[in-house]
């Protein structure tokens, strides 16, 4: 729980907090409100912030480098004091030009084909997982943290060769940085994500093989090995962004596939809908929402953006503008035409999608042949995290003997 | 029918070699490659729609005849 209880909203445009419980709450119905009203609202919290709601201001900010940096990302009330361009967590937090030599050696681990590799560990780790919820024998079962939340963990460690039991650790890491940025202080430099990683790498550097982390260790860019902060940063960044995001996804998928049996019964009986399943629920569910400082002053849907300001790239507004989809507000589980955001857009693009959409499409194929049917045991005890990353964070369910 | 596809608008979203992988291969860093030069088989028209349908950067154009 943060230190302190964040003070109730007093009007979505002109005071949001992203990082309230009624934002978690309500998200979609903030965003849709907004995008009529306001459709880029400020807050004077974390020292100035802004939220562009429409599809065409999200795209715009997304790929202007020049007035828009990735210095900072995830909305606190101080600044990020790591010099651009390279960021704290390289490359989500660098700008051109470091940008595209930082992200260019990671492609080759997250292109689609070296994601194929990886797909039978995310099987059997869905397996592993309904096994053990199948010979619990409960009958209400809380489907994130049982089933969702392991799946992300399990495939980023082995990527990385950490031990897999060191995934409740890196939740209370992501939590601390992604839900409650800034809202709670850490006196035991022992319990950090940066020790951890310190001490990972150290012993790493001892005993190479060829895991992602060791080919970081060796990686040099124009003959020159990787700062030592670089490696970390870019560690970080795939245990945080990987799994908070991709738990998020598929716990709001398996949220509404609770909700509409129709959905289900599509979904088992015409497999050819479950691409485009997926990537409406990508749209509709769109767990990340990103953030930029602004580097120079700018005006976006008329409002004066200065130098320091925050902005939120909203991909869930994004993806329910009724100007880039169309009946953007309904789930329609074929849809044909999806230019969903998602990913982002741009040149940050998620460099983990390919992986992301592997393991939702594998842990939504194992969890409907398992369960073919089954419900919310109680609407309301279901709750959603705050901040940067939605999703359900416990979600219990009545499932059928 | 014909497809352009522009490289530099392209960032690896990969939704087009998904959908259309008989269009659309990947290369080492997850960019699209165009298979097909010149007019699209007809029985290939509806993915080529697809593809550029879903592409979020717009990096894909079908030309009608």
């Amino acid at each position: 729980m943060p230190d302190v209880p964040r003070p109730p909203v007093k009007d979505w445009a002109t005071d949001f907090d992203h990082t309230h419980p009624d934002y978690a709450a309500n998200a979609p119905a903030i965003l849709d409100e907004l995008r009529e009203t306001c459709p880029v609202a400020h807050t004077d919290r974390f020292g100035g912030a802004w939220l562009p709601t429409r599809h065409d201001d999200v795209a715009r900010i997304a790929k202007d480098h020049e007035h828009f940096s990735s210095q900072g990302i995830i909305v606190t009330d101080w600044r990020p004091e790591e010099p651009a361009p390279m960021g704290y967590a390289p490359p989500i937090t660098s700008d051109p030009p470091f940008h595209a030599i930082a992200r260019r050696f990671l492609l080759e681990f997250f292109s689609p084909k070296a994601i194929d590799g990886w797909e039978e560990t995310a099987r059997t780790t869905c397996r592993e997982l309904i096994a053990q919820i199948k010979e619990s024998d409960d009958e209400v079962v809380d489907v994130a943290t049982a089933y969702a939340q392991h799946i992300p963990v399990r495939v980023i460690a082995d990527m990385l060769d950490l031990p897999r039991e060191d995934g409740d650790k890196f939740r209370v890491f992501i939590h601390r940085i992604l839900e409650e940025p800034g809202q709670n202080t850490v006196d035991d430099w022992g319990e950090t994500l940066e020790f951890y990683l310190q001490e990972k790498i150290a012993e790493r550097r001892e005993n190479l093989g060829d895991d992602l982390m060791s080919y970081l260790i060796k990686a040099d860019i124009e003959g020159m090995a990787l700062l030592d902060e670089h490696v970390r940063g870019t560690i970080a960044l795939l245990i945080i962004a990987g799994i908070d995001t991709t738990w998020s996804a598929l716990g709001s998928s398996l949220w509404h596939l609770a909700q509409n049996p129709d959905h289900r019964r599509r979904w088992t009986e015409d497999p050819a809908v479950q691409p485009f399943a997926i990537e409406e629920f990508l749209r509709f569910y769109a767990p990340v929402t990103m953030a930029r400082l602004v580097a120079k002053d700018v005006e976006i849907g008329g409002c004066p953006m200065h130098v320091g300001d925050w902005t939120l790239l909203s991909f869930p507004a994004a993806n329910r503008d009724p100007d880039a989809f169309e009946r953007a507000d309904e789930f329609i589980i074929d849809r044909q035409r999806n230019r969903h955001s998602a990913f982002g857009l741009g040149i940050h693009r998620c460099i983990g999608s390919n992986l992301a959409r592997m393991e939702l499409r594998v842990a939504l194929e194992e969890w409907m042949a398992a369960f073919p049917d089954f419900e919310l045991a109680d609407p309301d005890a279901v709750t959603w995290s705050t901040g940067q990353v939605r999703g359900p964070r416990r979600m219990p369910f009545r499932l059928p003997h | 029918m014909k497809i352009k596809y522009d490289r530099d608008a392209c960032q690896g979203h990969n939704r087009c070699y998904m959908l259309a992988p008989e269009l659309f291969d990947t290369d080492d860093e997850g960019y699209a490659i165009l298979l097909v030069d010149g007019e699209i088989p007809s029985e290939l028209e509806e993915k080529a729609r697809l593809a550029a349908d879903n592409c979020p950067e717009f990096a894909i154009e079908v030309i009608d005849d």
